[in-house]
């Protein structure tokens, strides 16, 4: 079993690695909060939809229901596709627990599964310690919060060269995860150029840009996925890959 | 649209948690299955690089800097790989960029 001690190691990393996810939060969800001032929500509810809802295109997506005026289910439906990604995500994420981990730990970890949290646990060595999530949810939930609480508040106190600056904050991260990986496999390197390359084609090629952005997320990710499993499959234990 | 404001978040908030909390609590076990494994292990990178690329391009003020950001985030992943430093070396050079081209 984890000692004290242990968690509250995991529980400090997670907190150091989750602060330059709370600062990139904290300036994403400012500009959520601006949006949503706009379609007359006020701080309070900008606030409590990012703690309660914790998901970028996800909040988009929902605001988009709220202003079209839009019916539950429709808002069930819009959020469950726009979010579907984090479905793969927690499966993954369910690998990298020790088997006996227990379901309270499950469930509370579950709450912070976005792309960046799940983005530095699925990197971490070896399994995953609930501690580590934790940390990294408690540094970056409030950002996100606060972000847009203030966004709805007060606006523009962001000067737009400092916003538009930390536009790139979290996909600099992204690249910082799936990088590192890339220089030490030239197999997972490949299958990182081929999914940039194809997200790109179905950005720009006009009936694939009709895809929305959360089900080109899904498709291609289930696709290359699927692929470059049967092309190579990963030896050994925790899934992680060995040899070029 | 003020009635319906807490239905409405607690619907999107419920559908949201339960997308994220089913397979972690319903897959207790480690897969046996190779291929699942390795699609599972294959998930986050394509995930993360689909979500990446173009839309950091586009995430800034002009395409020049979002491609400054990009090639920087690149560079100092591949160097260096700390989160932190490579996320604000992108927003630092991004800053740079956007000051030079005004």
């Amino acid at each position: 079993m984890n000692t004290g001690n242990e968690n509250l190691k995991w529980y400090v990393k997670g907190i150091k690695d989750g602060f330059p996810i709370g600062m990139g939060y904290f300036a994403v969800a400012f500009a959520l909060g601006i949006t949503a001032k706009k379609i007359g929500m006020t701080p309070l509810q900008a606030g409590a939809m990012s703690a309660l809802m914790v998901a970028s295109a996800g909040q988009f997506a929902a605001m988009t229901v709220i202003a079209t005026g839009g019916g539950y289910l429709q808002m069930a439906v819009t959020t469950l596709i726009v979010n579907l990604r984090y479905l793969l995500m927690s499966c993954a994420l369910s690998q990298k627990l020790k088997p006996e981990t227990g379901i309270l730990h499950r469930m509370a970890m579950s709450y912070g599964i976005t792309d960046e949290i799940f983005g530095i646990a699925v990197s971490v060595d070896g399994r995953l310690n609930p501690f580590y999530n934790y940390g990294a949810i408690s540094i970056s939930v409030p950002g996100w919060t606060l972000g847009a609480f203030l966004g709805a508040s007060v606006g523009a106190i962001l000067p737009k060269s400092v916003e538009n600056a930390l536009g790139v904050a979290l996909y600099g991260m992204f690249l910082a995860i799936i990088i590192p990986e890339s220089r030490k496999n030239k197999f997972v390197a490949g299958i990182v150029m081929i999914s940039m390359i194809l997200s790109c084609i179905f950005t720009v090629v006009p009936w694939l840009s009709a895809i929305s952005s959360g089900m080109r997320i899904i498709l291609l990710t289930v696709v290359i996925s699927a692929v470059a499993a049967l092309i190579r499959p990963v030896e050994g234990e925790e899934g992680e890959a060995h040899g070029e | 649209m003020e009635n319906n404001t807490v239905i409405y978040f607690a619907v999107a908030a419920a559908t949201i948690y339960l997308i994220r909390v089913l397979p972690m609590t319903l897959i207790r076990k480690d897969i046996n299955s190779r291929f699942l494994r390795s699609f599972l292990y294959y998930v986050p990178y394509v995930t993360l690089a689909v979500m990446t690329f173009p839309a950091i391009v586009s995430a800034t003020g002009s395409p020049v800097s979002g491609w400054a950001g990009f090639i920087t985030g690149l560079v100092l992943a591949y160097v260096d790989g700390n989160l932190f430093r490579v996320a604000i070396g992108s927003c630092v050079v991004v800053y740079v960029a956007e000051l030079l081209i005004r």
